[in-house]
């Protein structure tokens, strides 16, 4: 089935119109003060000395805390990965990144706060500073973590297959050395946060408000920090949430300190982090340093393919890191037949602001690496840079596809996609277009990369940071499940509450489309709501929003939850029709007989008489219309003995073509065409997975073009929305066709997949290609991003 | 993001901000759109104990078209500017669209962006290219300086404290002269990596005057005459329409005009190639223009 709805948002009326409630909206304690953190500006340093008298004294001051009460009161954070490198919401011994929390300041108000954060003095006695993580390898580098003797905080080696004979077998070895610069998600609404420590001695409990979208898997980790269990933190999650991208994964420190913070003020206390502050020292996707070598034999089919990952996690091993790192191992060897594999992976520390959770999420830095030794290896060989990928590409008739490293690729039909790429952009007569063109002296190159875009993560790959003789056995993790709640009232209305804390995508929306086709009702017949308390809302270790989960898993559960609301209205429209479920079929409002359609009654008239007269039920019927439901997919299972995990659910496929012009005075560059083709599985809702690829192209853009997370060897990092530059629609106007197909999953109960981070993971290194094309002639190699005329004018070593 | 205290007063004639300005002792700041000192103030960059709002001053609200001159009142928004149909200023007019984005103009002022003395701002490389007079008055009385004057450095100006800038005096457009603008910058409103002000006068065919200005290259906005350069090419110019030769006149003027060091943005080098080829194309610009015969 394919429930397509046209229907605009049904949360856009009350975002246009101003009526959205997002937290600083919101006032859940009166009496609530408000918080300002004071943070380090040295990138690495002891703490000497800590003075918070005056800060105190201040008038309208409640209350300040500093490293002594947060190493007093809290444990470090629980590590996805046993490494001595203890991670507290504030510096306590050292400061280790500019903008690193060290006191926060609890006053009437925020300016109040503010003025009082300028009186608190700390004491600091600067350290080296390391920066670059393969120089924060070398031995004589300077340390963050001392306990750990080492800034590599995990290295491992995983080998599927016979490895060195590929290579010395192959025709031609094809080697790159590349650096995926650090940038992040800078959504509308920053973190925010209200916190209240209920000081029981016999049992403490935490509230807390926040914008926070999971993983889940953190909250015992928050919980680990602050002493309490699960169950005594009580956490809500307003419905309006503005953006994250990932990045408002990376609050929970922020919980945890208002939290303590609170026990000192013993008031609730507010903190809503500014732009300057979310800019500085909130999250950001890592930077990598990629080494790739690739064995093809003489038909310029790659044997082997050798990666050396080096991950900036930056300060601190921030649960989930090192996750970005491990996020695609399934699918490390991305859309091709590639059976041997060897790879390295290391997280190295440095002393950069820790890392998290953006939109691509690991797919972005594992593809500029592949598909630009895929672009040398096509000219290694001659070859069309295209031609050269079909020879490589997994076969359709392959599906399932089994991946050396453990990944299943649940459907796919890459070739009809690549055909479709073609075709689209009249691939050959756009190359012979830019040749002639060329010719002419114009800088014009086109660019393509296949992807595969994984969705709904198995959280079990993060054990792989550990090796497996250390994985204690019964404690494995793995999984991927997701909750729905649906309900139906005695007028029929169906309630969906939804616990899956979205930040803007629309789940309301397409969660209401789905199960009013499912009950073939009018979509006005059918509620969402948008809530996660954690005391009220079923919720797991895997909740949250992240690595693309709606579209796969939490439409899974609401097809099933709806189809036990339909079993249970068929019970008691039976017993009104005097006949048995069995025969009964659900059809525009009504329940009738299949065969007999005069044979009827409405859906509200059945869901009535659960409600006001359950006596007619058959005997042992429960009269529950209330139905919760879990999707858990089977094939989310921990890592293997031998180091392989299928890290997600669903597989899609994304072919991006890119075409730019550079002005070769100027060197300004244009994109003059992206053509780009997605095969997500199903499609649920055509309109929102528009949006989504464009958001996620949009967003990529700004890693390819503009935004770069810059850092001086002094660890200084750019601070400002002068020098970190986001896209805007000015940027964003280039021309762009768009082409699907539907290769349902069947791992999932609509057979959709993720779709929103596809973009994000391929527009970078298609881009990367482009540009390399258009000034191979000149002798210009891409091997970083971003990529503008003042970065070109120096590849092109012009002498000006 | 709060700033720190500080006293609001809001006069409503030239006395009373000058009187303001004589109580804060030198130590106040005067704001009127508060594009550029408003966030100053929020990251706690700076600190006045005292802001003197201008904006409400009917005395600086107009402007004043003249036969030769336009004159610009302290308090008069840039989307003003922007939208008066009868400036006859043709370098201020293409020169606006480029300030930050529509929004910013609509409350940023022109004299404060001349005040405010960003190297890389549009509006002091438009006044130095124009001979533009900035009419100034302090406990002293009032004053005017030519604009070349009036900058003196990156966020430096020749105002004295307790002086104000009151409007500035802006010639029109005569006949036989042309004007050329151009910027680059990453993005669509950023601060100009460089930009370029152009104007060429001439009698007939023959070049009488040509001037390059270019902002974001230095710690001021930069002026040559550079008629004898590129006299000569921009004739040939007309012949093919081409500019490389006019840029590749420049190198010496490029190398003259920049005098940053650069940054992650835009290089030294980067910088003198856009003078070159932006250069060279808004002479011609201007050189063309200016042959239209009605000058607008």
């Amino acid at each position: 089935m394919n429930p397509v709805s046209t229907m605009a948002r049904l949360e856009d009326a009350r975002l246009v119109t101003g009526k959205g409630a997002f937290l600083d909206d919101l006032d859940p304690l009166p009496g609530t003060l408000v918080a300002a953190v004071v943070r380090s500006p040295h990138a690495h340093a002891y703490i000497t000395s800590v003075d918070l008298t005056r800060a105190r004294e201040h008038p309208g001051v409640a209350a300040v805390i500093g490293p002594e009460e947060v190493a007093e009161a809290l444990s470090p954070f629980p590590l996805s990965l046993r490494a001595p490198m203890d991670y507290y919401p504030t510096g306590t011994d050292k400061v280790r990144y500019v903008g690193e929390p060290v006191a926060v300041v609890v006053a009437t108000d925020r300016y109040t706060a503010e003025d009082a954060a300028e009186l608190v003095d700390i004491g600091y006695d600067l350290e080296p500073v390391v920066v670059d993580a393969l120089e924060a390898t070398a031995p004589d580098a300077p340390l963050l973590h001392e306990g750990a003797g080492t800034n590599v905080a995990s290295d491992r080696t995983f080998v599927f297959g016979e490895v060195d004979d590929a290579f010395a077998a192959a025709e031609h070895i094809v080697e790159g050395d590349y650096y995926f610069p650090r940038y992040s998600s800078t959504p509308m609404e920053c973190y925010s946060v209200v916190a209240t420590w209920i000081d029981d001695p016999e049992r403490p409990e935490v509230e807390i408000w926040s914008n926070f979208h999971g993983p889940f898997s953190m909250i015992p980790v928050l919980c680990g920090a602050l002493g309490v269990t699960t169950s005594q933190l009580r956490l809500h999650v307003p419905a309006d949430n503005g953006g994250s991208f990932g990045i408002k994964s990376g609050i929970y420190p922020y919980m945890a300190l208002m939290a303590l913070a609170s026990r000192h003020a013993q008031r609730p206390v507010r903190w809503s982090e500014d732009r300057s502050e979310h800019l500085l020292s909130s999250s950001a996707g890592s930077d990598r340093h990629m080494k790739v070598r690739a064995a093809v034999d003489a038909d310029g089919i790659i044997e082997a393919i050798d990666i050396d990952f080096v991950e900036n996690v930056g300060a601190y091993l921030r649960p989930p890191e090192p996750a970005t790192l491990y996020r695609c191992f399934g699918n490390m060897t991305g859309a091709y037949r590639i059976d041997t594999v060897r790879l390295r992976s290391r997280a190295v520390v440095t002393n950069k602001c820790p890392t998290g959770l953006n939109r691509g999420f690991g797919g972005q830095q594992l593809y500029f690496a592949l598909e630009r030794i895929m672009d040398a290896a096509a000219r290694t060989m001659d070859m069309d840079r295209l031609d050269f990928r079909k020879r490589n590409l997994i076969h359709a008739d392959a599906f399932p596809y089994a991946t050396p490293t453990g990944g299943i690729y649940d459907s796919g039909d890459y070739q009809r996609a690549v055909e479709l790429l073609e075709e689209r952009s009249d691939y050959r007569a756009l190359l012979a277009r830019q040749e002639e063109a060329r010719s002419r002296g114009e800088l014009v190159g086109t660019g393509v990369a296949l992807i595969v875009e994984p969705s709904g993560t198995n959280i079990g790959y993060v054990g792989l940071a550990t090796p497996a003789e250390n994985r204690p056995p019964g404690r494995g993790k793995s999984g991927s499940t997701e909750h729905v709640h649906l309900s139906v009232d005695p007028q029929g209305i169906v309630g969906i509450t939804l616990g899956t804390v979205p930040q803007g995508q629309g789940h309301a929306t397409v969660a209401r489309q789905v199960v009013a086709k499912e009950l073939d009702l009018p979509e006005g017949q059918v509620v969402p709501t948008v809530e996660m308390d954690t005391a009220t809302t079923a919720w797991t270790i895997t909740s949250g929003s992240y690595s693309s989960r709606f579209s796969p898993l939490l439409t899974s559960a609401l097809v099933d939850a709806s189809r036990e609301i339909a079993h249970r209205i068929k019970k008691a429209a039976a017993v009104i029709l005097g006949t048995t479920e069995d025969v009964l079929e659900l059809h525009q409002g009504t329940v009738r007989v299949i065969g007999d359609p005069d044979k009827s009654v409405l859906f509200k008239h059945a869901a009535g008489l659960i409600h006001w007269d359950p006596g007619r039920l058959p005997e042992g019927e429960e009269a529950t219309l209330e139905v919760n439901v879990a999707f858990t997919p089977p094939q989310a299972k921990a890592p293997s003995r031998t180091d392989q995990v299928n890290s997600s659910l669903c597989y899609g496929f994304v072919a991006d073509l890119v075409s730019v012009r550079i002005d070769p005075e100027t060197l300004d560059i244009t994109i003059d065409d992206v053509v780009s083709i997605h095969d997500p599985g199903t499609i649920l809702n055509p309109t929102l997975f528009e949006g989504q690829v464009h958001g996620a192209m949009v967003q990529a853009l700004g890693g390819a073009m503009y935004e770069e997370m810059a850092y001086s060897d002094a660890g200084q990092p750019v601070s400002t929305f002068m020098d970190y530059l986001i896209p805007t629609t000015a940027e964003s106007m280039f021309p762009l066709t768009m082409a699907h197909l539907e290769t349902p999953s069947p791992m999932t109960r609509l057979g959709a997949k993720g779709a929103g981070e596809g973009a994000s993971m391929s527009f970078p290194v298609a881009f990367a290609n482009a540009v390399e094309d258009a000034l191979h002639h000149r002798g210009v190699r891409i091997d970083s991003l971003p990529l503008h005329p003042n970065v070109l004018h120096e590849l092109l070593h012009l002498n000006d | 993001m709060k700033a720190a205290p500080f006293s609001y007063v809001r006069p409503t004639s030239p006395e009373g901000v000058l009187a303001e300005l004589s109580l804060a002792e030198g130590e106040a700041k005067i704001i009127a759109g508060g594009q550029s000192l408003m966030p100053v103030l929020a990251m706690r960059l700076g600190r006045p104990p005292t802001l003197v709002d201008i904006s409400r001053v009917p005395a600086w609200q107009s402007i004043d078209v003249g036969t030769h001159e336009v004159r610009i009142g302290a308090a008069v928004r840039q989307r003003a500017v922007e939208r008066h149909r009868d400036l006859r200023v043709p370098l201020l007019s293409r020169a606006l669209p480029w300030i930050g984005h529509r929004e910013i103009r609509s409350r940023g002022t022109v004299c404060g962006s001349l005040a405010h003395a960003d190297p890389a701002s549009e509006l002091p490389a438009v006044m130095v290219t124009l001979g533009a007079r900035l009419g100034i008055t302090g406990p002293g009385g009032d004053r005017e300086l030519p604009a070349d004057e009036f900058f003196r450095g990156a966020m430096t100006t020749a105002l004295e404290p307790g002086e104000v800038l009151r409007h500035v005096t802006v010639p029109r457009a005569r006949r036989g002269q042309g004007f050329g603008f151009a910027e680059m910058a990453r993005r669509h409103g950023d601060f100009a990596l460089v930009g370029i002000t152009t104007m060429v006068q001439t009698e007939g065919d023959r070049v009488v005057r040509a001037l390059l200005g270019a902002f974001g290259v230095a710690d001021r906005p930069r002026l040559l005459d550079v008629t004898e350069t590129v006299a000569e090419p921009l004739r040939a110019a007309e012949e093919d329409g081409a500019s490389a030769a006019v840029a590749e006149a420049l190198a010496d003027a490029a190398r003259d005009l920049v005098t940053t060091g650069g940054d992650k943005h835009a290089s030294a080098g980067y910088r003198r190639r856009l003078v070159r080829v932006l250069g060279g194309r808004e002479l011609v610009a201007a050189f063309r223009d200016s042959r239209k015969g009605e000058s607008r």
